[in-house]
Order: C-alpha cells, then structure tokens, then sequence
C-alpha cells in the first residue's frame, strides 16, 4: 500500500490519514470516493475546510468558536452572564449546551493543566477568567472539567487563584467515577449534574477527610 | 471452597487433563519438565484470570493449537458446584466465564476464588530491589481494598506530572512555586491515606508472619519486617516543603511513599545479607502463609493454597513441619509440587491427613 500509482492521490490519503480514529485504508476509502464524486461537491469539501480555517474567529469573552467577535451564547440577551463555567474545551460547550440546563456563559480554558504534555497555567486561558472575576460582575463560577487528576488539579489551580475575590466557586456533581468525559455523559445526567452543584470547598474537605 | 475438578485442553504440555482432587492435600510428582507446574499455573488461572508466568496468554496454547481452555469446578459450602471456564483462542480475547455466564470485567471475578501461590520466584521479596516489595504489599492490600488501588493509581500520576513540572522548570529556567504546590497538595491528600493504610496493613501483617516463621524453622531466631517509609519520621506535608529545593535539582520527587521500602530482619540483621538459604526459604514461606491468614481473615473463608517446589532446599524436618502445618484445619485445599515422590510419600505415611498423589507425565 506504500506506492500509490499517483502522488497526487497519494498526498490526499496521506493528509486524510492524520484525522483522529482514521486509519490508512479508511483514508483510502475516503480518498477514492472524494475523487469519484462531482466536482462540485468535491470542491465544497475543501472549501468547508478552507472556510473554516479563515473565517472562524474564538468569541472574545469565552473562547468558544463564533462567526463573530461575541459569540451566539455571549450575545444572547437572554444568558445570564454572571454565572460563568468553565470548560476544557468546546466539545464541553455543545455536551452541557445539549441538555439545556444551563443558562449562564462559558469560560473554554482550551486544555488541562498537564506537565507532562508541557501544558501549564500560562499555556490555558486562566488569566481572562482572573480578569473577569475581578471587574466584579460576577456572582458565581461553575468548574466543569474533566475528573481525572488533571482536572482535579487544574480545578485547584483555579480555586487558590480566585480564593482571594470571594466568589462563590461551585463544582458539577458527578459520579465518582474516574476519567468521565462530559462529551460521553448522557445529557439527563449531565444535566442533573448542573443543576445539582455543590460548593467546591467542600468538596476538598470531604477529600482531606 | 475448594476445586474439585480440572479440565484441561491444549493448555502448555497438556492435550487432554482431567483431574479429580481431594478437598485436602494434592501432591504433583515428577521429574523437571513433565509439566507439575503448569498444573498450578492452570489453577492460577481460574483465581486470577491469568498465568502466575507468563503474561503472554496466547504463549500458553500447546504448540500448534488454536485455543486453550481450562475448566474448572469448584464447590462451595458441600453443596452447590461453581463452573469456572477460561478460554483463550489465539488473536481474540480472554474469555472468563461463571456458570456459563460471561463477566464483563476481569477484575469482577478476582477475589472470588482466592489463592496464595508460593514459589521460588518469591526468593526476588528478599534478593531485589525496593520496587518488587511495595508491588507485594500494594497487590495484597488492593485485593481487599479497591479504593486503596484507585489512590495508589492517582498518586502515582500525581507523581509522574510533579516530575515532568521540575523537569520543566529546570529546562526553561524558571519557577513558579503556585504551580508546584497544586502538585504538592494531591501528592500530600494521597500519601497520607496510602501510608495509613500501608501502616495498618503491615501492623496486622507482621506478628501472623512471625508466628509463622517460628513455626517452620522450629528456631529461636527473630524475624522482624521493618516498614521504611519517610513518612515514619515526619508529616508529608513538612518533607515535601523542607525537600522542595532538593527536589528542583535532582529534578523529581525525592520523598514521598514511592520509595517505601520493607527491610527484613533475623535477629536484627539484614536477611539479604546474612539469612542462610535455609533461613530465607523460610522466611519468604512465612510471608505468603501470613498472607493466607490475613486473606482468610478478610474473605471468612480459606482460600487454595499452591506450594511449587517449596521443599527445595528444606530438610526433611522443616519438610515435615510445613506440610503438618498447612494440614491443620486453618489450611484448607493444598497442591504441592516436588521432584522427590519418595520423600513425600515418605512424610505423609507418618501422618493422618487426607491426600492424593499424581504422578506425571499423567497416564490416560
Ligand atoms: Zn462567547
């Protein structure tokens, strides 16, 4: 499979290999019904992704991808923008926007703190939520990422950076299983878990205990 | 519990087994090679879903098959008959089943057919480094304690982010002590619940394995098993902040309970060192029958006991204590493996205690 009688053909299932869960014969596969499709729907594709590149802009007070400066949820006059959670990233935007109980704003810190991965405070968006916090016009922050060991820590992180401005600092209440992704929660529970909040100082305490 | 049928196919040497044993002693005798181990291993298999040898499980199909299964029927309380089958066909998983119902997971059937395995591979407790001990205590802790393994899994990722920090620090010469103390507070939460549990763990531990050891050795010697940990001799919150500085130039972490280690003495001096082979035998022995107590003291039943060529390098006095021993009514079910038929035959004609013998290679 290493010679392809194109390099044309060749580079295509080359670059369609490197997506995520996508092997060498899938990209093949892939690759060959792109080329017998008409060219107009071909054309389409790659604009879509070309389009997407140049055009997408990150909203300007959450991080989430928008076609403008606010984005659809930061511009809606009927969110709360007050109550602020925070997210790793935008596929947590669109899990806990799915179950519809929510109706504040979000914070896409775009990553985890993960030293091995040279991922650090300085490397996540911390510094805009600090910023936020401190003009004062909010009255809660929700922490919603993920319950792994770097999410516990990026969670504490986060807690001793905003203990000093005294606002109230919830968690989502999920199970205590380990490593449960929002994305693959089902969105009753998730919901629920929302809804459910609990105050982050306690939940330390319970840890410390 | 005891097992009281085995079937095997194609599993290491065996085409074909089929074994029926006594609820008491059962004794494998033969010559090197003809398979006494695998015996064991096979039992292994059905308490612990995989070989005591051999991770490889496809590496145990008999040369040239497509699959091995071992069957196995236990029972429990005189009455009710428990079918565990394993079966391993090449490039698929292994399939663990319960009464012909399939688990889900692994882990859900380990623990309910104990077993403690003794062999020579536990001379490694004494000969190796720090590393094989604390996976010993941790292993038999965690088969009683599940959260105990959750813990020990998070601090050990704890560990692994907290070194790759140092190492960022020392590599883009900066430092930033806020991100090292998120670090610092889980490796803190963590050690402390794991070195409690350690701590409890070896205090129940050690005075069944001294008993034990006085027993078969019949000496007057003292053993003593001394749990080293730096959080003996102060809080984990004091070593970490007083070895912080350490900690940035040797880039990791150089305190905390990754590096408990268990120091075995015999009358004060180290085993390692001083313990004739006699003495370590016996003293490795003794750690995995107090195994079995502190086991049969968790689960209210006695698990299955495998000894794999154990009396090696006993005498015949030390022989014979260790089998009147694990006859007692604390034991329950015993396999043996040995190379002698005769010397075995030999003790158990001096005693009153149910056994039966197989000689291999197993005649159809
Ligand atoms: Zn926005």
């Amino acid at each position: 499979m290493n010679s392809l009688p194109s390099r044309v053909f060749e580079t295509a299932v080359n670059e369609l290999a490197k997506l995520p869960g996508i092997g060498r014969k899938t990209a093949l596969r892939m690759a060959l019904h792109l080329l017998k499709s008409r060219k107009e729907d071909a054309e389409a594709f790659g604009m879509a992704i070309i389009r997407m590149h140049n055009d997408i802009r990150y909203c300007r007070e959450c991080g989430n991808i928008s076609d403008d400066e606010l984005c659809s949820i930061c511009g809606s006059p009927k969110r709360d923008k007050s109550i602020v959670c925070v997210v790793e990233d935008i596929r947590d935007v669109i899990a806990i926007e799915n179950t519809g109980q929510f109706n504040g704003v979000y914070h896409v810190l775009g990553g985890i703190i993960s030293p091995m991965e040279g991922i650090g405070p300085d490397e996540l968006n911390i510094e805009g939520l600090i910023e936020k916090v401190n003009s004062g016009s909010l009255t809660e922050i929700i922490l919603a990422l993920p319950t792994t060991i770097e999410g516990d820590t990026t969670n504490f992180y986060i807690y001793k950076k905003l203990h000093s401005s005294a606002i109230p600092v919830t968690m989502i209440a999920r199970g205590i299983s380990i490593g449960d992704e929002l994305e693959h929660t089902d969105e009753v529970t998730l919901g629920r878990s929302i809804v459910n909040r609990t105050p982050y100082e306690s939940i330390i305490q319970k840890k410390n205990q | 519990m005891f097992l009281h049928k085995l079937l095997l196919s194609d599993f290491k040497n065996y085409e074909q087994a089929s074994l029926v044993f006594s609820d008491k002693i059962n004794c494998f005798t033969g010559n090197n090679g003809v398979g006494k181990t695998n015996l064991l291993d096979a039992i292994h298999y059905l308490s612990f879903c995989k070989s005591f040898f051999n991770p490889a499980d496809t590496q145990n199909i008999r040369h040239g098959q497509d699959f091995f299964a071992i069957n196995g029927s236990f029972q429990r309380n005189g009455d009710s008959n428990e079918l565990v089958q394993c079966i391993q066909k090449r490039n698929q998983r292994k399939r663990f089943l319960l009464n012909k119902k399939e688990y889900d997971r692994l882990a859900d059937h380990i623990g309910n057919f104990p077993l403690v395995m003794i062999s020579p591979y536990d001379r490694d407790l004494i000969s190796e480094g720090s590393e094989i001990r604390r996976k010993y205590i941790d292993s038999v802790i965690s088969q009683f304690d599940k959260q105990y393994l959750d813990d020990l899994i998070q601090y050990n990722k704890v560990l692994v982010q907290r070194n790759a920090l140092l190492k960022t620090f020392a590599e883009r010469d900066f430092f930033d002590s806020a991100q090292l103390e998120i670090w610092d507070e889980q490796m803190i939460r963590l050690g402390k619940l794991l070195f409690a549990k350690r701590t409890r763990f070896l205090e129940a531990f050690i005075p069944i394995f001294q008993h034990y050891y006085t027993f078969i050795s019949g000496g007057q010697e003292k053993v003593d098993v001394q749990y080293n940990s730096h959080l003996c001799s102060s809080e984990m919150e004091i070593l970490i902040r007083e070895n912080r500085s350490r900690d940035r130039s040797a880039q990791f972490s150089t305190v905390g309970i990754h590096k408990d280690d268990l120091e075995f003495t015999l009358d004060g001096f180290q085993v390692k060192k001083f313990g004739s082979q006699g003495q370590q035998k016996s003293f490795v022995v003794a750690i995995k029958l107090a195994q079995f107590d502190y086991t049969r003291n968790i689960k209210g039943y006695k698990p299955i006991l495998l000894l794999d060529d154990v009396f090696d390098k006993l005498d015949d006095v030390r022989v014979q204590q260790l089998i009147s021993l694990v006859s007692q009514h604390n034991f329950g079910q015993v396999f043996i493996t040995d190379t002698s038929e005769d010397r075995i035959r030999r003790i158990f004609d001096t005693m009153d205690i149910d056994h039966k013998f197989f000689s291999l290679p197993l005649k159809d």
